[in-house]
C-alpha cells in the first residue's frame, strides 16, 4: 500500500472512514421509481406460480406477465429467485413498544378501563429501532395494537416505510375488546373463582351500558344535528363507540377460552357488531360453532405453549389448521414486538401441523387483507395492488432462505437492520485482540 | 422362615432395581443419520445396547430382545442438549442473598412437570437446570436427563456430569439485591466486587484448611476452620471443579468477569445470553469460555436493545464454543428451529447449526464425552424427525433418551401429566407461561425477563 504523504488528504481519508462507519447505524433510504423483476417465479397467493415477470411503478404493481419490458424502469434479475407478496401480521404493538421492560418505551398500554378514543397510530414511532428489523424479513404490513382494560382502544394498519405515522397508514383501523371471562390470568392470580365470576359479570354489565348508552348518545347527535337547541355532551368515549355500537367499524374482540369464545359468539349475534375474533387460542376446541358463526379469527402465536397443563403437547401449533379445516376463515399473527419477523416461522408451524403450506400462506396474505375489507389492494400479486412484495431464494417460511429485497408501496427497501449492520461491522472486528 | 427369606430377597431385587436407572436397547433402522461428528450416513441404521450406541451403519443385526424402530425416510440425529433451562424444577432463584454458592437446585428436581414431556416432544434428551439471575453469584446447578416417567428425582440426574454453579451479571442482580434490597450491587461496579470479595475469602478459605491439614499432621490438638457451605463451593470453583454458567449481556461484563477470573486462575467458564458476544468474540476466544445464546431474542430490556439475531453465527467464525439455549419452557420445545435461524441469520451450514443444540451444549456442560453426537459408545439419546430437522416443517416423531422411549408421536397419549389430580379441573390461564423463567420467584416475574 502507498503511504498517503499529504497530511490534509490523511485527515480527509480518516474523516470519509470515520463517517462511513458511523452512518452504519442507520439503515438508508428508501428509494421510489419504476423496478422490473425479471424471470421469477411469482407465487400470486391467488393466481397460483406463474413464471415471469413483474413491473412495479407508482407504488403498484403495473403488470405481471412474460417478457415485460418498461423503458427507464431499474431491472432486476430474479432467475431462480421467488416472489411473494409482503407479508401481513394480524396483531403486534410493533411501534408502539421500544423496550418492553423499560416503561417509558411502551405506549401500547394506556391507564383505565374502557378508552376507545385512543388512536395506536398517533404513537406508532416510525423511528423503532424494530421495524427496519421486521420488514427485512418480508413483513410489510402490521396491525398495530393497544392493550389493556375492557376497551384498550383503536388498532391501526400500517405499512412498515415512511417518516410518519400518517405515511406508514394503510387505511384499516378496529376497536379492540378484551372479552370478559373468569379465567384466572395466571399462577399467581389470587382470586378466588367466585371474585373472578364476580368481575365478569360486572365487565359484562359494564359493556351493555357501554352499549346502551352509545345508542342513547347516538340519537341525541343525530337529533341535535337538526335541531340546534338540543345541546349534546362532550363525552369522547360514547362518540368513539358509535361507529363500533353501529357495525360499520370493526371490532377485534380477545378471547381465548373455549367457554368465552362460545360466549362471545352468543354476544356478538346479540349485539349485530362486525366482529373479529383475535387470539382464540382454543379455539380447536370450539371450531365447529365459530364456523357456524362465519366470524372471522386472527390467531396467534402459533409457536407457544399449550392453554392447558392436560393438553397435548402440539395445540398451539394445530390450533389454526384445527380451525381451519372445521371452515373457519383464520389469519396468523405474531403477537409480537421486536420479533414481528418469526411471522413466517409462525405460519411454517402452522402448516407442518395441519394447515398445509396454502393455506398458511393465505393465513398471512391474502386472508388478513379480506378480513380488514382491503383485499383488493393487499395480500397477493395481482396487477393493480399495492407493490407490497419481496424477493427471495427460496420458501420464506423455511430459515434457510435469505430475503434479498423488499418493496413497500413501490419503495425499494435498504436491506439493512441494526441486526445485519452489527453483523457486518463485528463478523471481522478491526481491532480484534491483537491488533 | 422361607416366606421370610423371599420377602427380604424380593425388597433387595426390587431396590437394586430402583437404584439403577433405566436403559434399554433399540434397533433404529434405514434412517438418514446425522451424526454430526461424522458426516450424513444415509439409510443406517443406530443400534443401542443396555442405553449406550453399539453400532452404527448399514443393514446391521438386531440385538435380541431390542425394540425395533423403523425410521425409513425419517431423520436421525442425537438428541438435543439446552444449556439453560429451569423446567423439572421446584424452585429456581434463592433470591435472599447476593451470594447462594451454597444452595443447589439439585435438591429441588421435580419429576412430575409436564414440562419435560413437552420438551422430549421437541426431541430434547438432556438440560441444564439452572438456578435463576437474582444473584451475582447463585446457586449451583444441574445436568439432567429427560427421563419423563420415573417418580424419582434423582433418576434425572445425569449421572457422573460435571458440577456448575450460575453466576448473573447486569440488570438482574442489580435490581433484586441493589434497587430491591440496598445491597450491593447496584451497579456493575458492585457486581464486580462481589465476586472478588467471594474469590478472595474463598482463597483465604483454603488455606486455612491447608494450613490447619499441615499442623493437625504434627498437632493433634490443631483447631479446623469453621466449616462453611458456602466457601466450600466457591473453593471448588478455584479449584477448578465447578463450571462457572454466567448469565450475561453487555460486552463490558463480559470482559470484566474474565478479567476476574484471569486473576483467581479459573479457567472454566461459559456465558449464557451473552446477547453482546459478538462484539467481543475475539476475547471469548482467545479465553476459551463458551458462549450460550438465544437465537433471536432481543430488546425486552435495554441491556439487550443492542442485539443481532447474527450473534450465534459471529461467535461461531470467531472460534467460540456457541451453543442455542431455551430458558423457556416454550422454546425448549423447538430448539431445532432456534437453530435453524442462524441459517437465515449468518448462513451457518447445516452441521455447524446442528453443533449449536447438540456437540457444543454438551462440551458448555462437560459431558461431551458421552453426549452430542452419534458415535458408538455414546449414550443411547437419539431424536428422530420426519424431515430434516432444521426446516421449520420438521416434526420430531421419538425421543429415546439412554435407549428407552420417552416420546412417541404415535403412542403416546393427549394427556401426559403423570399426577393429575382428580379432583381439579385443569383450568386455562390466561397468561400461562409466567414459569420456567430466569427471574421465577424473585416477585417480579414479568413475562421475557430473562
Amino acid at each position: 500500500m502507498r503511504l498517503i504523504k499529504n497530511p490534509i488528504l490523511l485527515v480527509l481519508v480518516v474523516l470519509l472512514t470515520t463517517v462511513a462507519s458511523l452512518s452504519a447505524q442507520v439503515v438508508g433510504k428508501a428509494s421510489k421509481g419504476a423496478f422490473l423483476l425479471k424471470n421469477a417465479t411469482i407465487e400470486t397467493v391467488t393466481k397460483g406460480s406463474v413464471k415471469g415477470d413483474l413491473l412495479i411503478k407508482d407504488g403498484k404493481i403495473a403488470n405481471i406477465g412474460p417478457n415485460l419490458s418498461a423503458a427507464g424502469a431499474k431491472e432486476i434479475d430474479c432467475t431462480g429467485k421467488f416472489i411473494y407478496p409482503g407479508f401481513i401480521d394480524g396483531g403486534t404493538n410493533l411501534g408502539l413498544v421500544e423496550v418492553s421492560s423499560v416503561s417509558l418505551t411502551q405506549d401500547s398500554r394506556e391507564a383505565g378501563d374502557v378508552k376507545p378514543f385512543l388512536e395506536a397510530l398517533t404513537a406508532v414511532n416510525p423511528s423503532s429501532v424494530a421495524i427496519p428489523v421486521t420488514r427485512v424479513s418480508g413483513v410489510t404490513t402490521v396491525i398495530t395494537m393497544p392493550e389493556g382494560g375492557l376497551i384498550p382502544g383503536k388498532a391501526a394498519l400500517i405499512n412498515l416505510v415512511g417518516y410518519s405515522p400518517n405515511e406508514m397508514y394503510a387505511g384499516f383501523k378496529a376497536m379492540r375488546m378484551n372479552f370478559p371471562s373468569s379465567a384466572a390470568r395466571g399462577r399467581r392470580d389470587n382470586r378466588s373463582e367466585e371474585d373472578r365470576k364476580k368481575e365478569e359479570e360486572k365487565k359484562f354489565k359494564e359493556i351493555t351500558e357501554l352499549w346502551d348508552e352509545t345508542k342513547l348518545f347516538a340519537k341525541i347527535k343525530s337529533a341535535s344535528a337538526k335541531d340546534a337547541s338540543i345541546v349534546q355532551d362532550y363525552n369522547p368515549t360514547l362518540e368513539a363507540m358509535i361507529p363500533v355500537v353501529e357495525g360499520k367499524m370493526p371490532l377485534f374482540i380477545e378471547v381465548n377460552r373455549s367457554s368465552d369464545i362460545l360466549s362471545a359468539l352468543k354476544w356478538v349475534k346479540k349485539m349485530g357488531v362486525k366482529a373479529v375474533l383475535t387470539g382464540v387460542s382454543e379455539g380447536w376446541r370450539v371450531a365447529d360453532s365459530i364456523a357456524a358463526a362465519k366470524i372471522p379469527v386472527i390467531t396467534g402465536p402459533v409457536i407457544d405453549m399449550p392453554a392447558r397443563q392436560s393438553d397435548r403437547y402440539d395445540r398451539p401449533y394445530a390450533n389454526a389448521g384445527l380451525m381451519s379445516k372445521a371452515g373457519v376463515t383464520v389469519a396468523i399473527r405474531s403477537n409480537d414486538t421486536e420479533n414481528v419477523r418469526d411471522l413466517p416461522f409462525h405460519a411454517g408451524f402452522a402448516a407442518a401441523y395441519g394447515m398445509g403450506r396454502e393455506e398458511a400462506l393465505r393465513a398471512i396474505t391474502i386472508v388478513p387483507a379480506q378480513i380488514m375489507g382491503l383485499g383488493d389492494r393487499l395480500g397477493s400479486l395481482e396487477a393493480g395492488k399495492d407493490a407490497n412484495l419481496f424477493i427471495c431464494d427460496g420458501d420464506p417460511m423455511e430459515t434457510k432462505t435469505q430475503i434479498q429485497q423488499v418493496f413497500i408501496s413501490g419503495w425499494e427497501i435498504p436491506m439493512n437492520s441494526r441486526h445485519s449492520l452489527l453483523y457486518d461491522e463485528f463478523l471481522e472486528r478491526s481491532p480484534g485482540v491483537k491488533n | 422362615m422361607f416366606k421370610q427369606s423371599l420377602m427380604l430377597f424380593l425388597l433387595l431385587t426390587v431396590s437394586a432395581l430402583a437404584a439403577q436407572v433405566e436403559k434399554g436397547s433399540i434397533h433404529i433402522k434405514n434412517g438418514t443419520v446425522l451424526t454430526v461428528t461424522n458426516g450424513i450416513l444415509e439409510n443406517a441404521d443406530v443400534v443401542i445396547e443396555n442405553g449406550i450406541i453399539s453400532r452404527i451403519g448399514k443393514g446391521l443385526k438386531t440385538p435380541s430382545g431390542a425394540k425395533v424402530v423403523d425410521a425409513t425416510g425419517q431423520f436421525v440425529m442425537p438428541g438435543i442438549i439446552d444449556a439453560h433451562s429451569h423446567i423439572a424444577l421446584d424452585a429456581v432463584n434463592e433470591s435472599t442473598h447476593p451470594i447462594t454458592a451454597e444452595v443447589q437446585t439439585g435438591d429441588v428436581l421435580d419429576p412430575l412437570d409436564v414440562g419435560i414431556y413437552r420438551a422430549l416432544a421437541g426431541g430434547v434428551t438432556a438440560t441444564h437446570a439452572m438456578h435463576g439471575s437474582a444473584n451475582a453469584i447463585g446457586g449451583q446447578c444441574e445436568t439432567i436427563k429427560l427421563r419423563y416417567g420415573t417418580y424419582n428425582p434423582s433418576d434425572l440426574k445425569m449421572e457422573g456430569a460435571p458440577r456448575t454453579i450460575k453466576f448473573a451479571l447486569g440488570e438482574n442482580p442489580m435490581r433484586v439485591h441493589g434497587e430491591g434490597g440496598g445491597l450491593m450491587s447496584r451497579t456493575r461496579m458492585g457486581i464486580e466486587h462481589t465476586f472478588r470479595r467471594a474469590f478472595s475469602e474463598a482463597q483465604q478459605y483454603l488455606a486455612a484448611q491447608e494450613a490447619y491439614t499441615k499442623e493437625k499432621a504434627s498437632d493433634p490438638t490443631a483447631v479446623a476452620p469453621m466449616y462453611d457451605r458456602r466457601l466450600e463451593a466457591l473453593g471448588d470453583i478455584l479449584k477448578g471443579d465447578i463450571i462457572i454458567h454466567c448469565h450475561s449481556y453487555r460486552a463490558d461484563e463480559i470482559l470484566m468477569l474474565m478479567n476476574v477470573c484471569k486473576d483467581f486462575g479459573i479457567k472454566k467458564l461459559v456465558f449464557q445470553h451473552v446477547n453482546e458476544g459478538f462484539k467481543v468474540a475475539p476475547e471469548l476466544a482467545e479465553f476459551g469460555a463458551g458462549a450460550s445464546v438465544f437465537a433471536d431474542w432481543w430488546a425486552y430490556k435495554f441491556e439487550v436493545y443492542y442485539s443481532t439475531a447474527y450473534n450465534a453465527a459471529i461467535l461461531t467464525r470467531n472460534g467460540v464454543v456457541t451453543s442455542i439455549n431455551s430458558d423457556s419452557g416454550d422454546y425448549i420445545r423447538h430448539l431445532f428451529h432456534q437453530a435453524g435461524k442462524t441459517q437465515r441469520y449468518g448462513k451457518l451450514t447445516d452441521n455447524e447449526a446442528l453443533r449449536l443444540i447438540t456437540l457444543n451444549p454438551a462440551i458448555q456442560l462437560g459431558i461431551d464425552s458421552r453426549v452430542g453426537s452419534l458415535e458408538k459408545g455414546k449414550d443411547g439419546d437419539v431424536a428422530i424427525f420426519s424431515a430434516h430437522p432444521l426446516s421449520v416443517y420438521a416434526i420430531p416423531q421419538m425421543t429415546i433418551v439412554d435407549g428407552i422411549v420417552r416420546f412417541d408421536i404415535k403412542e403416546d397419549s393427549n394427556d401426559q401429566r403423570l399426577d393429575p389430580d382428580p379432583e381439579k379441573v385443569d383450568m386455562m390461564m390466561l397468561d400461562y407461561d409466567e414459569d420456567h423463567r430466569c427471574m421465577e420467584g424473585t416477585g417480579e416475574a414479568l413475562l421475557h425477563n430473562h
